[in-house]
């Protein structure tokens, strides 16, 4: 079987959600890779050294700058011609290109995979994560998104695979990009990051939500989330939310600080590698999937944990 | 403005899905069903818009069961002006979903389509954008911010390292995110008024759509567990274990 995976790249680097997803597309057959964009000239480049890949498609144009599923979608459906399954990480830019190109190739996407099990199924998670489907596809060509996190990383060096460039096609008139406000990169995003620090409504307010917790996360370079509950208390912004209704995380290590563990908190977290708990109730849900957990008054823990890192 | 809202009848978000024990899927017997979250703020969302003037007219749709029409009559309360239910027992997945929208779009011709990034039962987060495929509109998937303005949409989406702003022209799709708005409760009077309004029950076949699955879903299981671990006496302890975990 022939894939093509979509790399995810911000024009300079390549994202490592682009190195899980090789790993799985290398179940099925044999890598080729689709870089989009403009001036991508050195990210085609790395990309061709990643491991066990075969071939670097790349469409280079002005109007592919900001990747715009509108424009991406028609260039991979040609590029369908000749593969047999499509692989995109499951960000959101995965998710906002595959499935416009499964619907134009008249094929049901499997989305967010978390394991290959033969060359038409597969494991993916349901209801956030609280049942596990096996889906067989019973199309010819596939089309799949990737969770990152489910997969190894391939090696981003030792490959030398050939770069051809193909049609890059033409601006859509029906959508344009006008903006975009990207967080400073202090912080890692919630999505990638290693180690998540993640407050709940224990915190009491928004001014110690941030002056306990931003100390801690950049102690350990974390990423900082928070619970819904939270959220809805105005102590963090929305985009902090992690959870069934939020972002689906698993980081190495996930440090909850004053969360209980709601049903829909413990859907975006439970797959972290380690859960750490620090809370006031020993008898919160929370300890019941914590590995290591803490029980006392954040307001004291917190700051001396900050002080001790 | 005339705008269409697709709306899914899922699991309440606070309840723990039950898994038969035979693998075959997730237990909807006896259980508490709500509109899918996200939907309900593309209600809202289309409702806001009525409200300010930009929209005259708001339809909303859902494919599913008889009892489809509960979620219909939540957004018939919540302002929605008529409801279509296409009905039908059968598990449709977002591409047979996508397809039977384009043939309402088809029928209905809003200038813009707006539904849930994802349905919080199967989460494929794919309609809204196969939708835009099949009818060849543009697509402002995952938005926080809507903004209509001649002929076109401004939509912010919520991108992975923060947003992005794009400019759709008109007719597109649009697909909802967190942040976009907090749905309303309907109040008592709208819910009586929401009785009355028109809601029209088609089937599949009606629109010459075939639903047929193509992915078989072989088996259901739990996720693994994951066991209770220690609990640790101190802040030092705890230091002590995060530097083993080489996190500090």
């Amino acid at each position: 079987m022939k894939t093509l995976v979509l790399v995810e790249h911000d024009g300079a680097a390549i994202k490592d959600a682009t190195l899980s997803t090789v790993t799985a597309a290398a179940k099925l057959g044999e890598v080729h890779l689709l870089v989009v964009g403009k001036d991508v000239g050195a990210v085609a480049e790395a990309a061709a050294k990643i491991a066990g890949v075969g071939k670097v498609h790349v469409a280079d144009a002005a109007h592919l700058e900001h990747q715009l599923a509108e424009d991406v979608a028609p260039i991979i459906v040609d590029q369908m011609g000749h593969h047999d399954a499509f692989l995109a990480p499951a960000t959101t830019t995965g998710k906002n290109v595959a499935p416009r190109v499964a619907a134009k190739l008249d094929v049901a996407q499997v989305s967010d995979i978390i394991a290959v099990d033969g060359a038409d199924t597969f494991k993916r998670p349901i209801y956030a994560g609280n049942a596990i489907a096996t889906v067989q596809s019973s199309d010819a060509k596939k089309v799949i998104t990737v969770r990152g996190t489910a997969f190894d990383k391939a090696a981003a060096e030792g490959g030398s695979a050939e770069i051809e460039a193909i049609d890059a096609g033409s601006a859509s008139a029906k959508s344009s990009f006008v903006s975009a406000e990207l967080s400073d990169g202090d912080r890692p995003e919630l999505t990638s990051a290693g180690v998540i620090v993640s407050g709940g409504r224990a915190f009491g307010s928004n001014e110690q939500f941030h002056a306990l917790l931003d100390p801690l996360a950049d102690k350990l370079g974390a990423a900082v989330g928070a619970s819904r509950a939270a959220v809805d208390a105005g102590y963090a912004p929305n985009d902090y939310q992690v959870g069934q209704t939020g972002k689906i995380v698993a980081p190495e290590v996930y440090i909850a600080i004053g969360i209980s563990g709601a049903i829909q908190h413990l859907a975006g977290m439970k797959d972290s590698k380690v859960i750490v708990a620090i809370n006031k109730d020993e008898e919160a849900p929370i300890f019941q999937v914590a590995d290591h957990g803490l029980v006392g008054d954040l307001f004291q823990i917190v700051p001396e944990l900050t002080e001790k890192l | 403005m005339k705008l269409l809202v697709a709306v899914k009848r899922v699991i309440d978000y606070n309840v723990k899905p039950r898994i038969k024990p035979d693998g075959s899927g997730v237990d909807l017997a006896n259980v508490k069903m709500s509109m899918n979250p996200f939907d309900e703020i593309a209600v809202e969302e289309a409702v806001r818009l009525k409200e300010a003037g930009k929209a005259e007219e708001i339809v909303a749709v859902s494919i599913g069961p008889a009892k489809a029409q509960e979620t219909l009559r939540t957004a018939l309360a919540m302002g929605a002006d008529r409801a279509i239910l296409i009905q039908t027992d059968e598990d449709v997945e977002p591409l047979g979903v996508a397809k039977l929208l384009a043939k309402v779009a088809a029928d209905e011709n809003p200038d813009m389509v707006v539904l849930g990034k994802q349905a919080i039962d199967d989460d494929s987060n794919a309609t809204g954008q196969m939708l835009a495929a099949l009818l060849d509109w543009g697509q402002g998937t995952f938005a926080s911010k809507v903004e209509p303005q001649d002929g076109a949409v401004s939509v912010t989406r919520e991108i992975d390292g923060g947003l992005e702003t794009v400019k759709l022209q008109l007719p597109a799709v649009v697909t909802t995110d967190l942040r976009l708005n907090e749905p309303r409760y309907a109040s008592l009077p709208n819910i009586m008024k929401a009785k009355k309004k028109p809601l029209d029950v088609k089937t599949p076949d009606d629109y010459g759509v075939d639903i047929t699955r193509r992915l078989t879903i072989t088996n259901v299981a739990p996720p693994p567990t994951r066991e209770a671990g220690e609990k640790l006496e101190s802040v030092d302890a705890l230091v002590a274990k995060l530097k083993e975990l080489g996190v500090a």
